[in-house]
């Protein structure tokens, strides 16, 4: 158990009739009751878990839901430890509380690593306070003493509720470590659950950001340049303001909002906006970004990520060179919910509420924007609509305080979706240049991997396999500094570079006549028995989803017709190896099966679990063939739906999907299963059809695989 | 503005909007009925779907006066319980992800089921082919289909 001074337990125990049972994150050092009656509501409303003498519990997801299921996972958790009957609990999400919670925030695939041994301890804690309770009133020994359901029962047979326990659990000290349970042990936890959200959702009760309303509250929406790198000039609303239902029309930086009673008077009011833009430099296009990355990829001043051994020397020594350039576009992230947030600004505080995966984030950049104290500055969670990274930046949510701090109204700022589309905080452009030398055994003797990206930072994951498994290796990248922004988008950088790599390495194994799988587990053995470098996986979790998933689809001994390609990626923790079937019918390749196997250690709830592989797949299938933005004049070409072709119902393959549950602690599953599948399925086509694919998106690339989904 | 009257999921409504105003605003701002969603407004999603006369219809493109004199059901009027067979089936499989294209994938569903209380793949496909969803949940969706098919029949 690392990190115990910050783990550390505070018990609370509120003599008002509810047992409550949160985290001190920040300064604890021992473990304490205190009198939480003067403390009240703010912290029942926000520790991990309650349970009142009516014996409601309720357990809070302190983490932004945004489809991946954290929600469910973490109260099944809590449950798991503190026996309860899943099916009476109730859980909530929890708004922003930095005081309680650490972070608080959706990205990176990171929660249920950071918070699994939290929530188990919080759980077992609850339990731990209430059997001491018991104890004492039956005046018997803790040990004697079992729980079930939400119960603790005694030898005799006879039982108490938590609920009717909870004033009795006054006074309980926690010990130091809170006994937990053993995995084997476990009844809820690796069940399949269904959402805790499903009643709400399935009745359109839910509260989604763009349903969150107050009395008094107007709407608003925000008019931005079309074309990255323009200012506004100038702008004559007169002809807006006519449309009933327009209040205003306000200018706040290079934007300018249109303020009104309701949605669709604004989205009329909008278009009457006359407004002059300027710009000072070339504004960008394909034409343009072709230019940038010929250049730099010749040209660039590269920086060096990772260099093991003399990659020059092996290069020059190579029986065999291969090369090969990867390139992918600008992505929109596209959640269904287009971005929005509700703001309400007073004179010294602000009340935020929408969806956002960086709550503390947002409540930092509004405190800075208005100069109010962050204290004075609250932010609920609504549910989302989708995030895919879309929802790390807080842009819209600051758009939303100032357009209130300029209407002196509680603002609904609301995006459309060609807002969203053509707004920016894209998935940057980036391109791949990869070479391997190989010796007369055919051999990887070196490795390099040049990036070059349009705002990506850091185009390369330089400790990625299969560096650690070659000896002499050169990653480096370089960036450009483009207007169009960008930001990061569901796993970012692996979303394409995972592809890039795994095509490369399948392009390797052809060239020297290996097996894919085979050469995959030769370079695995190396960095596991003569590991070169830092290396950053695990080679035997990497080793156990290769072999299994060949062994679920067969590798090597497909039926007659079908052509697999395979893919394995190590991403935020989790491994996934995939095998994609493409059929070929009248020369025509379709792809028929998508087999996934993913070791994230121990699966919390089959159920989200399958739903995240599924989901990914989809995602990684539907962006490599279609997704797309082009840019001419600042602006990109595709505005909505009808341009911008996201993946359909009648185009998804049948799925396998297993997991290697190894009792090893659990990591996440929001992103890991989409970096594999693109490449996946680029093998599968190369092996049906003799084409390599260099190119995102495959649809634009080879006209004769256009219809291949 | 003028005014209108509609009859929304049984219950008599009057609303004070401009003649072109959609159906899918006149629901969302005007009379709280939020379950129906705004994701393209150009009826590409589908997330706003809702039935007219029992018609899965674009409430998106389709104007408040398309409306008058006719049956609308939304989300929230599927059933009164949240028990329709659709509802049901969505739990059961655990369709959602973010949950917010089911809204209008269930009123297509459901206006599917019925017209055709025993559709095949193809005609399954055909139906939900016309949706977005973000998340990837079309394999669950499918199942879901299927089983609300087998509730319904019950």
């Amino acid at each position: 158990m690392k990190n115990n001074r910050r783990d550390f337990l505070k018990n609370m125990l509120l003599t008002s009739g509810a047992l409550v049972v949160g985290f001190k994150t920040m300064a604890a050092e021992n473990a304490q009751i205190i009198d939480l009656n003067s403390l009240g509501d703010e912290l029942l409303s926000n520790a991990f878990l309650t349970i009142d003498s009516q014996n409601v519990i309720t357990i809070f997801s302190p983490n932004p839901e945004i489809g991946q299921g954290i929600k469910t996972a973490f109260a099944v958790i809590v449950a798991e430890e503190l026996d309860v009957d899943w099916e009476k609990v109730v859980v909530k999400q929890a708004d922003l509380d930095t005081k309680r919670f650490e972070r608080q925030l959706t990205g990176g695939s990171g929660a249920i690593k950071h918070s699994w041994e939290r929530l188990r301890k919080a759980g077992a804690a609850g339990k731990y306070a209430l059997v001491q309770a018991a104890a004492k009133k039956w005046n018997v020994s803790a040990n004697s003493l079992k729980t079930e359901k939400g119960k603790v029962i005694n030898e005799k047979g006879e039982s108490l509720t938590y609920g009717e326990l909870v004033n009795l659990a006054v006074g309980v000290t926690l010990p130091a470590d809170i006994p937990l349970k053993s995995t084997k042990d476990f009844t809820l936890i690796g069940k399949t659950i269904k959402s805790v959200d499903n009643k709400a959702v399935l009745t359109g009760k839910a509260i989604f950001g763009m349903d969150y309303k107050v009395p008094g509250m107007l709407y608003a929406q925000v008019i931005r340049s079309k074309s990255f790198g323009q200012k506004l000039v100038d702008f004559d609303a007169s002809e807006a303001l006519k449309i009933d239902g327009i209040i205003s029309v306000k200018s706040f930086g290079d934007k300018i909002a249109v303020i009104g009673k309701s949605n669709w008077p604004i989205m009329k009011a909008r278009k009457l906006v006359k407004i002059n833009w300027s710009a000072e430099k070339e504004l960008e296009s394909d034409e343009m970004h072709n230019r940038i990355f010929s250049d730099l990829m010749v040209n660039g001043k590269f920086e060096t990520r990772r260099k093991d051994g003399d990659v020059e020397q092996a290069f020059k020594d190579a029986h065999k060179i291969i090369e090969a350039e990867y390139q992918c576009p600008f992505l929109s992230h596209s959640p269904m919910e287009p971005m929005n947030f509700f703001a309400d600004v007073k004179s010294d505080s602000v009340k935020l509420v929408g969806p956002t995966q960086t709550p503390q984030s947002a409540q930092n950049q509004v405190s800075k924007l208005l100069n109010i104290p962050v204290e004075n500055i609250t932010v609920d969670l609504t549910k989302m609509g989708g995030g895919f990274g879309r929802r790390l930046n807080n842009d819209y949510a600051l758009e939303a305080a100032e357009v209130s701090a300029l209407a002196k109204a509680p603002i609904k700022l609301q995006w459309t979706r060609e807002d969203d589309m053509n707004g920016g905080i894209y998935r940057p452009a980036v391109r791949y240049k990869f070479k391997a030398s190989l010796d007369k055994a055919g051999n990887v003797t070196g490795f390099m991997l040049k990036g070059v990206g349009l705002n990506a930072g850091n185009s390369t994951r330089q400790d990625n396999f299969p560096v650690g498994a070659i000896d002499n290796v050169l990653v480096e990248s370089v960036d450009y500094k483009s207007d169009i922004t960008t930001g990061p988008w569901r796993a970012p950088i692996t979303n394409f570079l995972a592809y890039a790599e795994q095509a490369f390495i399948d392009e390797i194994a052809f060239a020297v006549g290996k097996d894919p799988v085979k050469l995959r587990l030769e370079l695995l053995k190396k960095a596991q028995e003569m590991p070169v470098g830092k290396i950053t996986y695990e080679p035997a979790r990497f080793e156990k989803v290769i072999t299994t998933v060949a062994e679920r689809a067969k590798w090597g001994n497909a039926k007659k017709g079908i052509h697999q390609g395979f893919s394995v990626y190590f991403s935020h923790n989790s491994y996934v190896a995939q095998i994609a079937e493409v059929e070929l019918k009248k020369g025509k390749p379709s792809l028929k099966k998508v087999f996934a196997v993913t070791d994230c250690g121990i699966v919390i709830n089959q159920s989200g679990a399958r739903n995240q592989i599924y989901g990914a797949i989809v995602d990684g299938l539907g962006h490599a063939m279609y997704g797309n933005l082009n840019f001419e004049n600042g602006a990109p070409k595709q505005t909505n739906f009808d341009q911008y072709r996201m993946i359909k119902f009648n185009e998804v393959p049948e799925i396998d999907a297993y997991f290697v549950d190894n009792g090893i602690d659990p990591t996440g599953l929001g992103e890991p299963a989409l970096p594999p599948t693109g490449g996946a399925l680029a093998n599968a086509i190369f092996k049906a059809t003799g084409k390599r694919l260099y190119k995102q998106p495959f649809a634009m690339e080879d006209e004769k695989v256009a219809e291949i989904l | 503005m003028p005014e209108y009257s509609l009859k929304i999921n049984g219950k008599k409504l009057k609303v004070d909007v401009s003649e072109d105003t959609p159906l899918l605003w006149v629901l969302r701002d005007h009379l709280n009925l939020t379950g129906t969603k705004y994701g393209c407004g150009i009826a590409q999603c589908g997330a706003c779907t809702i039935h007219v006369d029992g018609m899965p219809t674009r409430s998106c493109i389709s104007p408040v006066t398309l409306g008058i004199g006719k049956e609308i059901t939304t989300i929230e009027g599927l059933s009164e319980n949240g028990d329709h067979p659709v509802q049901k089936a969505w739990d059961a499989i655990d369709v959602p992800q973010c949950g917010f294209c089911q809204s209008g994938q269930m009123m297509t569903a459901s206006a599917l089921l019925k017209e055709n209380p025993n559709p095949n793949d193809e005609e399954i496909s055909m139906a939900m082919s016309a949706h977005i969803c973000r998340c990837g949940t079309y394999h669950r969706i499918n199942d879901a289909v299927k089983l609300a098919a087998k509730i319904q029949k019950q």
